[in-house]
């Protein structure tokens, strides 16, 4: 193709993308947006299924029937996500092997929210509260984005993520209503995922170094200290309606922004946990790791059995 | 209580469900694939599904405002009814589908049965569970074909689970005081019954998955008399954690 052909096609493409029209997988892409969605969604991906470890790890010690189940059928949601998630990141041309091999050599990042560990029945509160309530200011606005399969997948991803918050936010609201000992395991569990929840956001606007170019893909309609913002914005008055303190001495509501004030964030702890050396960075991946390997010869007999069937079918219709 | 072998009844059977789902939630985010682990999840979201609507209505025959989560959660090890079986650990992959085969061909049998039970409520959650666990049966019958029939090495494997595990099968059909009384007024299930058919059946499946039927003459027994393994203890003292350190709270 000729350098004039290819700039023919790079101006259809992004007149598509202007004109509000979905990307779909057999349709022509530059390169740069094929490797820039493979590293998005499948890192979204990663994140769905890395996500299931922290609470996976109450699940045998919930503390009712009733939050079990929620529980359960919740890290199934996540897997589900994961699952479609990878589907959706296939049609751009990699396999799901080779995203679990990026994965687990480090090489694609999961968010880094799940490198915290799960100390208490409030954490899955919190996590329910906080965490899945940024992942939806984060993922919302990828329900129109330009590519097809993931937009797609998105719509229902978030349908079940809200679902998600309001039952971690009922968690919450049982826990802080309840016995000084249980208030006291909401507030610790808001002390400690309060800022981390902050860092999901993303590194500053300044710091962000995909942001234009994912901008004109839709990729991204608002930029991360514009999603922080409207996080904390959001946040606060529930955390009033929980009767909980957010640990931070500077968050103010400023009347001429209509908007808070809050303080300085520990982006040094953000890129030790980035870097990997957040305090579950290392299980985390052993626990992945460790049930990809595990499972090796039950995946090999899964194939060998299948194709013993196949042959026999074969030789059968001879 | 006045309807003790009603209560105790019920208790034997929901027991199996409780320590089986608990050993299947252990796996969420650790199986062999994201396949399996959302399988071996729902699975696990079913049995607990189960162990809710039976024993809501064993706390109302109790009749003394126990709930649910004092039924599932507050009971000393002696109180817990279920059969050995379901409290084996996932040693690896081969062992939980075999613990799972081995009990679901039992467990659909069972509830077979126990929807024609003259209780309508028992009726009535067997006739929910029969499809749940239909789909349980496919699940891990198709897993023990594959592993059985599968590579050298998931062979082995699977032989071995199934040879360790076929110790705790006669447990199954044991009867305990309340099933007698149960199945003398017609609500409960007569296991003794089921045992043929579950032999051939479960037989006729290994060989399918060209494994070898183990030839026993001894097996294990105790759970229904609350008497378990020395794994018991250990799931327990999870199930129970948060109910034992936060007692007489609502969550």
């Amino acid at each position: 193709m000729s350098e004039e052909q290819i700039r023919s096609l790079e101006r259809q493409f992004d007149e598509k993308i202007a004109r509000d029209e979905k990307i779909e997988p057999k349709d022509w892409m530059p390169e740069k947006y094929r490797q820039t969605h493979i590293r998005q969604m499948s890192q979204h991906a990663h994140s769905e299924i890395v996500g299931m470890l922290p609470e996976g790890n109450w699940i045998t010690r919930a503390p009712s029937l009733r939050r079990k189940v929620a529980l359960l059928a919740k890290v199934q949601d996540e897997a589900g996500h994961g699952l479609y998630l990878y589907s959706a990141t296939e049609t751009l041309g990699i396999s799901r092997e080779e995203m679990y091999e990026q994965l687990h050599t480090g090489k694609a990042k999961y968010s880094s929210i799940f490198n915290y560990p799960t100390l208490t029945w409030a954490d899955m509160g919190a996590i329910g509260w906080l965490v899945d309530g940024a992942a939806i200011i984060n993922q919302v606005p990828l329900c129109n984005t330009s590519y097809g399969p993931y937009a797609r997948a998105m719509i229902r991803v978030c349908k079940e993520e809200s679902f998600h918050q309001r039952q971690g936010f009922e968690i919450m609201l049982k826990l802080a209503n309840g016995t000084p000992e249980q208030k006291e395991m909401a507030q610790d569990a808001l002390n400690r995922w309060w800022w981390p929840s902050l860092m999901m956001l993303g590194p500053t606007d300044d710091k962000s170094v995909h942001t234009e170019q994912s901008m004109k893909w839709k990729l991204k309609r608002k930029t991360n200290d514009e999603l922080r913002q409207q996080f904390i914005d959001q946040t606060v008055p529930q955390a009033d309606i929980l009767g909980l303190t957010i640990p931070d001495p500077d968050l103010k509501w400023n009347e001429e922004r209509q908007s808070y004030d809050f303080g300085e964030i520990n982006w040094d702890e953000f890129w030790q946990v980035v870097k990997g050396h957040g305090p579950m960075n290392k299980e985390r991946m052993k626990a992945r790791v460790g049930a990809w390997e595990r499972g090796e010869w039950v995946r090999d007999a899964a194939m060998a059995h299948a194709e013993k069937k196949q042959a026999r079918k074969e030789k059968q219709a001879v | 209580m006045k309807n003790e072998n009603l209560y105790n009844y019920i208790l034997g059977i929901a027991d199996n469900s409780l320590i089986l789902g608990q050993r299947m939630g252990e796996l969420c985010g650790h199986g062999p694939s994201l396949e399996t682990d959302i399988a071996c999840t729902n699975i696990s979201l079913d049995l607990f599904g189960q162990v809710r609507s039976y024993f809501q209505y064993a706390g109302k025959i109790a009749g003394d405002g126990r709930t649910e989560d004092d039924i599932a959660m507050l009971r000393k090890e002696r109180e817990y009814k279920n059969v050995l079986l379901v409290e084996h650990p996932n040693t690896d992959f081969a062992y939980t589908v075999g613990r799972q085969f081995l009990f679901d061909v039992y467990h659909l049998a069972f509830l077979k049965e126990l929807q024609k039970s003259t209780d309508l409520t028992l009726s009535a959650i067997a006739n929910k569970c029969v499809k749940e666990v239909s789909y349980h049966e496919r699940f891990s019958s198709d897993w023990v074909k594959r592993l059985g029939d599968g590579t050298s090495e998931s062979k082995e494997k699977m032989q071995n689970a199934i040879d360790d595990l076929w110790t705790y099968t006669d447990e199954l059909f044991h009867q305990t005081e309340a099933d007698k009384a149960m199945v003398a007024e017609g609500i409960g299930v007569d296991v003794t019954k089921l045992k043929e058919a579950y032999y051939k059946n479960v037989s006729e499946l290994l060989e399918e998955a060209t494994l070898k039927v183990p030839d026993l003459k001894y097996f294990q027994k105790g759970g229904k008399q609350g008497i378990h393994t020395e794994h018991m203890g250990y799931l327990l003292a999870d199930l129970q954690y948060m109910q034992r350190a936060y007692p007489n709270m609502e969550w």
